[in-house]
């Protein structure tokens, strides 16, 4: 069937803030979907409250509405734009969850609008467990057996049938409470006796365990006329116990035989039909025992998923774009393969090479966490790589991570056999490295397997790489027979020169004089039976390269890497709209990246796509290979976050133009001599600051500036290790916690600084073009200086600095921009304190905050700095149209307030022993993702950006409020207005007193750790009663902070609005009046002309 | 599974003890050098693969990333050089239920990265064992996907392998042997592949009728699944004649798949032509439609590099339905793939019932006079997908409507 008629209006559903499992991969599939539909003639309208998303370019839509995705306001857009169908299927769970919402609620139905994609009959099967379950047995197919025990002899009679290990969990718990493993008799008594108790019905559920069983997936799309395809088989390195987000995977599957594979190939046919996806995708997960070969179906999830994208980019087949041509009613033999141009999208790719992806977490920011992987996702990011072999993909994929220890190394190694393969017994983040050192100590292929259930296969791969290491290691020289060997393996410069005992730069200088060169081959989803359009290359050291000569000019944009807390889907945007802006300029751009969940990497993005890793050398390689024609007129580092710009020295060194500011530039913003010397050039001051390289220096530079100081050690990214610090007591305690990391001492000094209290923290993003200065936005934080500018909300324009304080931050800006000769881009934090503006650090790159910028305000500034990056001026691109001639340090009075929130993980880790790790917000960014909350104030805006990332504050009920000493002043006012609002309030006794004798009523709970008797209800079990609803709690001196955190981890785990900062809750309660009025919606598009007409 | 995740208290020796089943297999030869030579003159210098020596062929490529063994076996294969496309090959060694036939039949073998070890529940030996116990010659370690590259626009060509002693000849000795060997076109193979005595497979279930199966280079899984249909299987060699097969008074014909030039096959064409006068229903698979093709009155052509894989999208033009498909051939009919066409011999109208979205290419007949129709494609996908399997169901109830007709006309 060609393309319905009757469809001229979808309204997409985004997924909302990047959380932990719902990544940056979902604006990859929603900006795809947002393309085709546009190039189909459909009017689209778009919902996302992630501003920092490349689909939210008002580019991409017709009608853009950053928003909270919420039923109400879903509802709201839906009367509005009154669209003809609803797309859920690309923005993920979240979007998911909304569609079941608004068809639960009838909204569907009483505005006329068609789920498409996937229908709701479709969601259900898929999400409904048992509906599910039985689904797949009709298949023929086979599901975890599991039976419900109700008394602990129950349990131990189904214990006997289903054997151990087995799972217990109890039944209508949350999180997870009181489920586990029971590996024998003795250990099921316990958990089940624990489970009955949590369980309300007093139920658990016994399930045969499959943990340590193969774990694949496979990528399904099928269409109105039952046509299927497996796009992509995805095999589980890590086998299954480890979620698959945090697994190494491997596509195609390399373990199985065609009969088998045929075999899940012949049950996920069965189950999308049954199912009835019929216009889209969907993913299915299976576990394969390695002793018998029996198959059992996990889950499957009816709509396009973090798999689909790492799928898309393994083999080239645009699922999501298929997948939204697919919703308007093509079928896929009426769709074309993009990548050969000649053969239709009804088939199934077929690889030449090996894809590789491998997670990357974030434990070192949770260090309460326990670091053991389980079926809970945990992973921050994760790095892609391609190689022709298994061998080589996983070397390019564990480099890519740009994370210290992840690669394979041949260093010294001190533990045993026995203790390496007791450690990787248990999974957690670089078990694989655990794994290669074992082996290298001489443990069997059998013992790894005992201890890991990684398949044989896999593991003797690693032995190869090991057997590769001694080779290179033993040579009598390094040939060019043995440089090639390693080099086909995977091995990087670093490796290589680690095993022969020189530097990385000699090893390169050798490998060039032999004339060991990589070439690039192509991913064009046929193993090369049809010629391929795109090029979509991959290195490899092979016979012939595929990288076609071009007499263009070129420019190089280096992209940020696999995602991280601090550099995520923010600095993708940023290359995206570089590349965007340079193509239309004429460039030829070339794109180099290893994220699979990102926009960057999508073949259409840029002229040519690398996906390589981003080292040195393998980014050398490839301007290597591009400056074989044509004309290479720079890299861009400015815009990839801190990867891309670390690499500015290296590629000045080996003589490659850097475009816009200068590596020589970026040293004086990162020096902190040097910026000094700038800041007392230009009359700037920064808080008095000095630094030490142990404690005893610590404590006299301390002294001498004052307390409190803001800690922090040198050369680290996201506010690692960074602390306030209240007196010399707290400082010997950094030092313990520091010592033994290996980050502080002579060369690596621990930057100290006086913490301005109090303090309103600024952050600016600006560009520069060498003689004017243009400011993008002023944000004005809502928290108070002291908590990383990455995890605290801020609004723009700033809604408590007058003109005066602007005008002086511009000033400064422009001071610095001068200093340091940026060009391009540039982030400058300050505070004001006392009425005294500082200047906290700047940075001449892409901030996280420029495409916040761009949707409060219409201010592209990564498409302008590129631009300047070639030597375009600030004056022609306002002449141009491309800037608006009124920067962004005037706002006009009419303009909408921006707010940003972050959102946090907290409640993705847990300790050892299960409890919630602490959520206090501190100087080290720990938050995940944001959202944007717009309106024409500022308590609107606030308090759509709390519905957007916490699902907003309840209107009634409990506030429980424990704060601090220094806060109690202030929350003063924020509870009276509560009180008046109607709220009940509960407070710890020294909250109460403070609050009983200022005329607010207030019940006392008791503290945790108060707590006399068992009759006494604490605050924790008030929390667990559901009987709170609103948690208000600021961490005050050490003895009062074990209390806190027992009150903010319940606060987290039963999901409550949780502020630990008096300006969040003074922003929040000011909002409230806002809230019950309900929420009127506007799109940027809408902001954008009203701006016109202002101007 | 191996009780590993019980607590530790279990003993070293009880560990041991309950390893029941050997799942891997290990390569322990270091292999020397050898060399791909083609036709036109270009080099290949890798590593010796399986048996070492010297191997002539038209070399192919195949792009299904699983099946190696199945497309060893495959009959269809006999005489090439087959190079696999997926780098890894042999991972999951070699079993004993996934033959397609008793041996390996490709002329030579082409790799990157041969496994080193075999690991999979029902292997039982690694691949590099069965390529040396049969004297199969390969090569690793080289671009394949350059080579590919290039059949892909050069076309199909003749190729050597050589390895040890023959290693050490001259370029030019070496390129020599490759240009006196001998292409596809033209070729007559099935004498080679064709089994020598007839044998019969009995029917599974309820037996509907027997089928005569002439074997060109029948595979396992299609007389498994025709048996699966209640047919008694009847396997006859290539050889036999027309009055032979009608002496048997069989249901229903099938021709198989099978390696050469369809266009060199007059004997078969002939049988098949007089076997369908006498009514009887054909289905043929491959080359089965080749000579389908051909008994009509139609030409066969050479592909420049053939359709190998098991992704090969294929329009059913009566369902309107994609079948992914698996596809091992070089030469195709030649017919317009739209329209009813007359049948030049005299069998009435015929039409092409599928073709390949890729290239257009006629992957099936179907005659609308006479009970007969084929396809060029594996719908006994072995490997490949299951997709097309329908077709065996399909010629089960021709097979009955035509047995339920002759039963009406007798009444």
């Amino acid at each position: 069937m060609p393309k319905r008629d009757d469809i001229n209006s979808v309204l997409v559903i985004g997924s909302g803030p990047i959380v932990i499992g719902q990544a940056c991969e979902f604006d990859y599939s929603g900006t795809q979907a947002c393309r085709v539909l546009r190039e189909e003639g459909v009017r689209v309208i778009l919902v996302n409250s992630n501003p920092a998303t490349i689909m939210t370019d008002p580019d991409f839509a017709d009608a853009t509405y950053i928003e909270p995705i919420t039923a109400e306001i879903l509802e709201t857009i839906i009367a509005k734009e009154r669209p003809d169908a609803i797309l859920p299927t690309l923005g993920g769970q979240t979007a998911l969850n909304a569609a079941i919402q608004l068809h639960e609620r009838g909204i569907l139905e009483k505005y006329n609008v068609e789920l498409i994609g996937a229908s709701f009959d479709a969601i259900n099967k898929g999400e409904d467990r048992m509906i599910f379950k039985q689904l797949v047995l009709d298949a023929g197919a086979d599901v975890a057996r599991s039976f419900i025990a109700r008394t602990v002899e129950e349990a131990v009679g189904y214990a006997d049938d289903l054997g151990y290990p087995l799972v217990v969990r109890p039944s209508f718990t949350m999180g997870g409470l009181g489920s586990g493993f029971a590996y024998t008799e003795v250990e099921l008594r316990r958990i089940v006796t624990d489970g009955l108790h949590h369980s309300p019905t007093t139920e658990v559920l016994l399930e045969e365990s499959i943990l340590g069983w193969k774990e694949y997936e496979l990528e399904m799309m099928r269409d109105t006329a039952d046509n299927t395809v497996v796009v992509c088989s995805i095999e589980n390195v890590d086998p299954v116990g480890v979620h698959t987000g945090d697994s190494i995977t491997v596509a195609p599957a390399l373990t199985l035989t065609d009969r088998e594979y045929q075999h899940l190939r012949d049950i996920s046919i069965d189950i999308i039909r049954a199912v009835g996806v019929d216009t889209g995708g969907c993913n299915i997960q299976f576990a394969i025992n390695p002793a018998d070969g029996r198959v059992i179906v996990i889950e499957m999830n009816p709509r396009v998923s973090r798999s689909s994208a790492l799928a898309s980019k393994a083999t080239g087949f645009p699922i999501a774009k298929i997948a939204a041509k697919l919703s308007l009613g093509y079928r896929l033999d009426e769709i074309p393969n993009d990548i050969t141009g000649v053969t239709p999208a009804s088939f199934e790719p077929t690889l030449d090479y090996v894809v590789v992806k491998v997670p990357r977490f974030a434990f070192e920011k949770f260090p309460a966490a326990d670091p053991r992987l389980t079926t809970t996702m945990k992973s921050v990011g994760e790095a892609m790589a391609i190689g022709r072999s298994f061998a080589s993909a996983l070397q390019k994929a564990l480099r890519s991570l740009e994370k210290r220890g992840s690669s394979f190394h041949w260093g010294e190694e001190t533990r045993t056999v026995a203790e390496l393969l007791a450690s990787a017994e248990i999974p957690t983040d670089g078990r694989i490295v655990t794994v290669q050192q074992a082996l290298r100590r001489g443990a069997t292929i059998d013992q790894v397997f005992e201890a890991t259930k990684i398949d044989p296969w896999f593991i003797d791969q690693i032995v190869l790489i090991n057997e590769i290491a001694d080779q290179v290691a033993a040579a009598d020289r390094l040939d060019r027979d043995v440089m090639i060997l390693a080099k086909d393996h995977g091995f990087s410069d670093a490796q290589i020169g680690q095993l022969r005992g020189f530097g990385e730069a000699d090893v390169r200088t050798v490998r060039h004089i032999l004339g060991v060169r990589p070439v690039f081959k192509t991913v064009d989803t046929c193993a090369g039976e049809f010629p391929a359009l795109t090029p979509y290359h991959y290195s490899s050291y092979d016979d012939e390269t595929e990288v076609v000569a071009s007499d263009r000019r070129k420019v190089v944009i280096l992209g940020s890497g696999p995602n991280r807390i601090g550099q995520g889907v923010e600095f993708d945007y940023s290359c995206v709209h570089a590349s965007f802006a340079l193509s239309e300029a004429g460039y030829e751009t070339i794109m180099i990246n290893c994220n699979p969940e990102t926009v960057s990497t999508d073949y259409d993005t840029s002229d040519r796509l690398y996906f390589e890793p981003l080292t040195l050398e393998d980014v050398l390689e490839v301007i290597h290979a591009e400056s074989q024609s044509g004309e290479l007129v720079g890299v861009v580092v400015q815009l990839g976050g801190q990867t891309a710009l670390s690499l500015a020295r290296g590629l000045e060194a080996a003589g490659i133009p850097i475009l816009g500011t200068t590596p020589d530039a970026i040293d004086l913003a990162e020096e902190r001599g040097l910026f000094s010397k700038i800041l007392d050039d230009a009359g700037l001051l920064a808080p008095r600051n000095g630094t030490a390289i142990d404690f005893g220096g610590a404590v006299v530079v301390a002294e001498e500036i004052g307390y409190p100081v803001l800690v922090r050690p040198s050369y680290v990214l996201g506010g690692r290790g960074m602390e306030i610090v209240y007196d010399s007591l707290s400082l010997a305690d950094y030092f313990k916690r520091m010592a033994g990391q290996g980050i502080i001492g002579a060369g690596h000094p621990l930057l100290v600084d006086r913490f301005l209290d109090d303090a309103i923290e600024i952050d600016v993003d600006a560009i520069y073009d060498g003689h004017e200065l243009y400011i993008g936005g002023v944000m004005e934080h809502i928290e108070e200086a002291g908590i990383h500018s990455g995890d605290s909300s801020c609004t723009l324009p700033p809604v408590t600095l007058g003109r005066a304080e602007i005008d002086r931050v511009r000033e400064a800006t422009l001071g610095i921009a001068r200093g340091i000769g940026v060009k391009g881009l540039l982030n400058v934090q300050f505070a004001i304190g006392a009425g005294v503006l500082y200047v906290l650090e700047a940075n001449p790159r892409a901030s996280r905050t420029v495409p916040f910028v761009a949707k409060a305000l219409g201010i592209t500034l990564a498409k302008a700095a590129a631009l300047i990056m070639v030597g375009t001026t600030i004056a022609e691109l306002k002449a141009d149209g491309k800037l608006p001639l009124i920067d962004g340090s005037r706002v006009p009075i009419e303009a909408p307030v921006a707010v940003k929130e972050a959102v946090l993980p907290f409640n993705r880790f847990r300790t050892p022993e299960g409890l919630v790790v602490d959520s206090i917000l501190g100087p080290e960014m720990r938050s995940t993702g944001e959202v944007m909350g717009i309106d024409r104030d500022f308590p609107r805006a606030f308090a759509k950006s709390q519905l957007a990332a916490y699902g907003g504050i309840p209107l009634s009920g409990t506030v429980f409020v424990s704060v601090s000493d220094r806060d109690k002043r202030a929350i003063i006012l924020p509870m009276l207005r509560l009180q008046q609002l109607g709220y009940e309030i509960a407070a710890t006794i020294g909250t109460a007193e403070v609050l009983h004798r200022n005329g607010i009523r207030a019940r006392i709970v008791t503290k945790f750790s108060e707590k006399a008797n068992d009759d006494d209800v604490s605050i924790v079990e008030l929390i667990r009663r559901e009987e709170i609803h609103i948690v208000i709690n600021t961490p005050g001196g050490s003895t009062a902070r074990a209390d806190g955190y027992e009150i903010r981890a319940a606060a987290v785990a039963g999901d409550l609005p949780l502020f630990t900062t008096i300006a969040e809750l003074s922003a929040a309660v000011a909002s409230i009046d806002s809230i019950r009025d309900g929420f009127e919606v506007t799109s940027l598009q809408e902001y954008a002309t009203a701006r016109t007409a202002l101007l | 599974m191996p009780d590993s995740t019980a607590p530790d208290q279990a003993e070293p020796d009880q560990a041991v003890a309950s390893a029941v089943v050997k799942t891997t297999f290990s390569v322990t030869d270091k292999p020397g050098p050898a060399v791909l030579v083609l036709e036109d003159g270009r080099r290949f210098v890798g590593r010796s693969y399986g048996s070492t020596g010297q191997t002539l062929g038209e070399i192919v490529f195949a792009t299904g990333m699983t099946g190696y063994q199945e497309t060893l076996t495959d009959p269809s294969y006999a005489g090439q050089i087959v190079l696999m496309t997926a780098p890894h090959v042999g991972n999951t060694g070699m079993n004993d239920d996934d033959m397609e036939s008793s041996q390996i039949w490709v002329a030579g073998f082409i790799v990157r990265e041969p496994a080193r070890m075999a690991s999979n529940f029902r292997a039982t030996r690694t691949l590099d064992d069965d390529l040396k116990a049969q004297g199969v010659v390969g090569i690793s370690g080289i671009d394949t996907r350059a080579i590919t590259r290039h059949i892909r626009s050069a076309g199909a060509m003749k190729s050597g392998i050589f390895s040890g002693d023959e290693f050490e000849l001259s370029d030019s000795e070496q390129l020599e042997r490759v240009l006196g060997g001998v292409g596809m076109r033209g070729r007559n193979l099935s004498l080679e592949v064709s089994t020598v005595e007839p044998f019969s497979v009995p029917a599974q279930g309820e037996r509907i009728g027997s089928v005569a199966v002439l074997d060109l280079g029948v595979k396992t899984s299609t007389l498994t699944y025709l048996a699966e249909r209640g047919f008694e299987v009847l396997v006859l060699p290539q050889s036999v004649t027309a009055e032979h097969v009608l002496s048997l008074k069989p249901s229903a014909l099938f021709f198989s798949n099978g390696p050469g030039d369809p266009a060199a096959s007059d004997a078969h064409v002939d049988l098949l032509q007089e076997v369908l006068r006498a009514g009887i229903p054909y289905f043929g698979i491959c080359f089965g439609n080749q000579l389908l093709g051909r008994a009509l009155g139609f030409r066969t052509y050479k592909l420049p590099f053939g359709h190998r894989g098991i992704n090969q999208p294929v329009l059913d033009k009566t369902t309107g339905r994609v079948e992914i498909t698996s596809q091992n051939h070089g030469f195709a009919v030649d017919m317009p793939i739209e329209g009813v066409h007359e049948s030049r011999t005299g069998f009435g109208r015929v039409e092409v019932s599928h073709y390949s979205l890729n290239d257009q290419v006629v992957e099936g007949i179907r005659c609308l006079d006479i009970n007969a129709f084929s396809v060029q494609y594996h719908p006994e996908a072995a490997s490949g997908p299951h997709d097309a399997n329908h077709l065996f169901d399909r010629f089960r109830d021709v097979v009955l409507a035509s047995q339920g007709a002759v039963a009406g006309e007798t009444k």
